[in-house]
């Protein structure tokens, strides 16, 4: 059973994503992006990792994809008939690249399954998964928490300067 | 856990593979971003696959970390498409040469 939802939620994901490279309006590729993000989050339930199903959904779809929409719909893009000149050589690369992650994961499949025998002992859920995260975010992961604040502030004040008129013309 | 990490880390392969090939053959900036995306939720599901695997929340920590960043390119690159546009009304990558010697 558990077999057959991955192979759903893998083909899904693998055919909307092909779909996002391929389509040539921008609106129907972000669309297609969306409904692989929620099967993304389908996976992460898979693997009992609800908060982050959520998280994706909600930033992912909620916020990144509505962006990238209203930027489509703002710019009234045409359609873009022709792939780039390097097509051939693109293609080759990707090829050439996934066959070198097969090729790695076969090869490290031997010992991935003795370092699984070593750290055996999985760790008892007596809480949930938000609250697990919360702690080990809050504890461990505490300044790395504090410097994800940080890049969004960054972002926050590049996106403002960038996109207001007026701001950089009166420096030059 | 039924399915093997392996069938995991196989498919967020092919995911990362798509998403670079879109960055290399689509000459739409915005195309090029959301491939970047695809790549990002590619090493997402290793993130989550290897967490679960190996009973360690950690991945699952860096997976939000990676959502931040994401956010945060985003909202950079969006903007930077936008500027670029005022400038040249178009988002087309051929037509930005400036760098190209």
């Amino acid at each position: 059973m558990e077999t057959f939802v991955f192979f759903y939620f893998a083909s899904i994901i693998v055919v909307t994503a092909g779909l996002v490279v391929a389509l040539k309006n921008p609106v129907y590729s972000a669309l297609a992006l969306l409904v692989m993000f929620f099967h993304v989050a389908g996976l992460f339930v898979t693997l009992h990792a609800e908060f982050l199903a959520i998280i994706q959904i909600l930033v992912y779809a909620g916020a990144i994809l509505v962006l990238y929409l209203f930027v489509v719909m703002l710019l009234n893009l045409k359609r873009e008939e022709h792939f780039h000149s390097q097509f051939i050589v693109g293609l080759f690369l990707g090829c050439v690249l996934f066959g070198e992650a097969v090729l790695l994961v076969m090869k490290g499949e031997a010992t991935l399954g003795s370092n699984r025998a070593a750290s055996a002992a999985p760790t008892e859920l007596t809480q949930g998964n938000t609250e697990s995260i919360g702690e080990l975010l809050f504890s461990t992961y505490l300044f790395p928490f504090e410097v994800a604040s940080l890049i969004l502030l960054v972002a926050m004040v590049g996106a403002v300067i960038l996109t207001k008129k007026g701001i950089l013309e009166v420096k030059s | 856990m039924d399915v093997p990490v392996s069938y995991y880390v196989v498919l967020s392969g092919i995911v990362f593979s798509i998403g670079l090939v879109g960055v290399l053959i689509r000459r739409n900036i915005i195309i090029i971003l959301l491939s970047v995306e695809l790549m990002l939720n590619a090493t997402n599901i290793n993130f989550v696959a290897f967490s679960s695997y190996l009973g360690n929340l950690s991945g699952q920590v860096f997976v939000f970390f990676a959502l931040t960043v994401a956010a945060a390119e985003v909202a950079v690159g969006l903007a930077i498409i936008i500027a670029l546009y005022r400038h040249s009304a178009s988002i087309n990558i051929d037509d930005f040469r400036l760098l190209k010697w």
